[in-house]
């Protein structure tokens, strides 16, 4: 079996006395989407983080594309960041520019692309996340769910080997939810793109998920495919991956019972 | 003795954390030094016209005022002595010298180091500065090289712009009300006033673009906890540039003079 793409052993996180994330191990095969679950607070972005080199572990070992990264400075980290993209939480958009130009913003600074190919890309990823026509909008003028569909599209523009999530999902209602999870779906079929998404949202997990990592404590309690989760006897798991649907078919039953 | 030692506690923490703040600034001014050369001309002028020319009159205005109540308080003293051939020697050499470069300095921090500061601090708080790095971007070359090399290079011109306007209301002031004669004035300026005057001024007020650039480029991207910490920043960013300015003004004029 190839290497894993993305292979984290044994890594620790501390900021000063605070543990936030303690002997997590996880390898993330090519081409495949890793999701990591937790409650909030449980350093699953930290993660992400660790992962494209924002934050150094304090101790441990990170993997990608088979280099270790632990010593890497700044530069060896952008020759590695040419081949990765990360949608963030928050969508991140540069503010001072227009839509179309932080799409280009990647293929600008690191391709010797013409302004007309720059321009077909960025209006070909536009249309790949349904906001054609949006080019010379700014971003504070889009709605939470537009920009976060311009932040994937910025982030898949210059065709990258690795994307990172940050709560895709979060804050969006569940049609807007349904689109941002297509796409990542669709970034794997069609692209290949090795990717792993931060989320607490248990439908979304599921939609894209080709494994999941669940994530409590800062330790990694349970690994596997979506069914081998969904079926987990470990009662943290448990708890967290049905504690939606469980309150919900306990209201259902509870009307069922009051309407008798 | 618990208070006292809370007291000399307190103060070492400060002490420390004060330490580790100019450390820090002085590896920003390096590594952007570094970097200037991978700098984009075109960011860099965009940065020039909106940190520099935008602002042009609050600087005229600023210096406008301090000529006119400087030669309202020295013109009339002259004259009371029979010096009025010095009058306008000196005003041109106090504006030249400390007056043009100090207060534009200060102006300047108010306006463009609190700008920078709450801009890269606006950036910093909503990971746009985060993502700058995610995409392999450096974050001093990209945002803090443009507004160096902005700063530094317009301080002077702000400067120049400063003693023409200062030296004007000092004129306009000594003759109209002061009752000084035009000759007088103008050959005064010609007797006392050497280049060095104007050219030690424009090398300080250099400085002054560094250490406003630096200062607002450091409290933005060391911005923490959101909206708050954006206030936070930005006021920092004005009294530090501004004590900074009067501190390295102190040794340079004792530099160069």
């Amino acid at each position: 079996m190839a290497k894993p793409l993305i292979e984290l052993e044994q890594v620790r996180l501390a900021f000063g006395a605070k543990t936030v994330l303690q002997d997590v191990s996880l390898a993330v095969e090519k081409g495949e989407t890793m999701v990591v679950i937790g409650p909030s607070g449980s350093g699953k972005s930290t993660i992400l983080r660790l992962i494209i080199g924002l934050l150094k572990p304090t101790a441990g070992r990170i993997s990608v594309h088979g280099e270790d990264v632990a010593s890497y400075g700044e530069e060896d980290w952008n020759r590695l960041r040419k081949r990765m993209g990360m949608v963030f939480q928050y969508s991140a958009l540069f503010d001072f520019m227009t839509v179309g130009e932080n799409i280009a913003f990647g293929l600008r600074q690191h391709t010797d692309k013409t302004e007309a190919e720059i321009e077909a890309i960025v209006l070909h990823m536009l249309e790949r996340v349904g906001l054609a026509g949006q080019e010379n909008v700014m971003p504070a003028n889009l709605s939470g769910g537009m920009k976060k569909r311009v932040s994937l599209a910025r982030a898949i523009a210059v065709q990258p080997d690795i994307v990172l999530y940050d709560e895709p999902t979060a804050g969006l209602d569940p049609i807007m939810s349904e689109v941002i999870n297509n796409l990542i779906v669709q970034a794997r079929d069609e692209f290949g793109v090795t990717s792993v998404v931060v989320t607490h949202d248990m439908d979304s997990a599921f939609q894209v998920a080709d494994r999941i990592a669940m994530l409590y404590d800062g330790q990694i309690i349970a690994v596997g495919t979506p069914s081998e989760i969904s079926r987990s006897t470990d009662e943290r798991v448990h708890r967290f991956v049905h504690a939606g649907r469980e309150t919900a078919a306990n209201t259902e039953e509870d009307r069922h019972e009051a309407q008798q | 003795m618990d208070w006292m030692e809370t007291m000399l506690a307190g103060f070492g923490r400060r002490l420390i954390s004060n330490c580790e703040q100019t450390g820090s600034l002085v590896l920003l001014f390096w590594e952007t030094c570094k970097r200037i050369k991978d700098v984009s001309w075109a960011e860099t002028f965009r940065q020039m016209a909106r940190l520099g020319v935008d602002s042009l009159p609050i600087v005229l205005l600023t210096l406008l005022a301090t000529g006119m109540v400087f030669s309202i308080q020295t013109s009339r003293e002259f004259v009371k002595y029979g010096a009025q051939a010095s009058a306008g020697g000196v005003v041109a050499i106090a504006m030249g010298r400390e007056l043009c470069p100090a207060l534009t300095g200060v102006v300047v921090a108010g306006r463009v180091g609190a700008a920078i500061a709450a801009e890269i601090g606006t950036m910093k708080v909503t990971e746009q500065v985060d993502a700058l790095r995610v995409m392999a971007t450096n974050p001093v070359t990209y945002l803090v090289a443009p507004r160096f090399l902005a700063c530094v290079l317009m301080m002077p011109v702000l400067v120049v712009f400063a003693n023409a306007i200062g030296n004007l209301g000092g004129y306009f002031v000594a003759t109209y009300y002061a009752g000084i004669s035009n000759y007088t004035y103008v050959h005064s300026i010609k007797v006392f006033a050497e280049t060095l005057d104007i050219t030690g001024g424009l090398l300080k007020s250099m400085v002054f673009g560094a250490i406003i650039a630096t200062v607002g480029c450091y409290k933005g991207l060391t911005t923490e906890q959101g909206a708050e910490g954006v206030g936070v920043s930005t006021t920092a960013s004005v009294v530090l540039s501004i004590i900074l300015i009067f501190l390295s003004n102190y040794f340079l004029s004792l530099l160069i003079y």
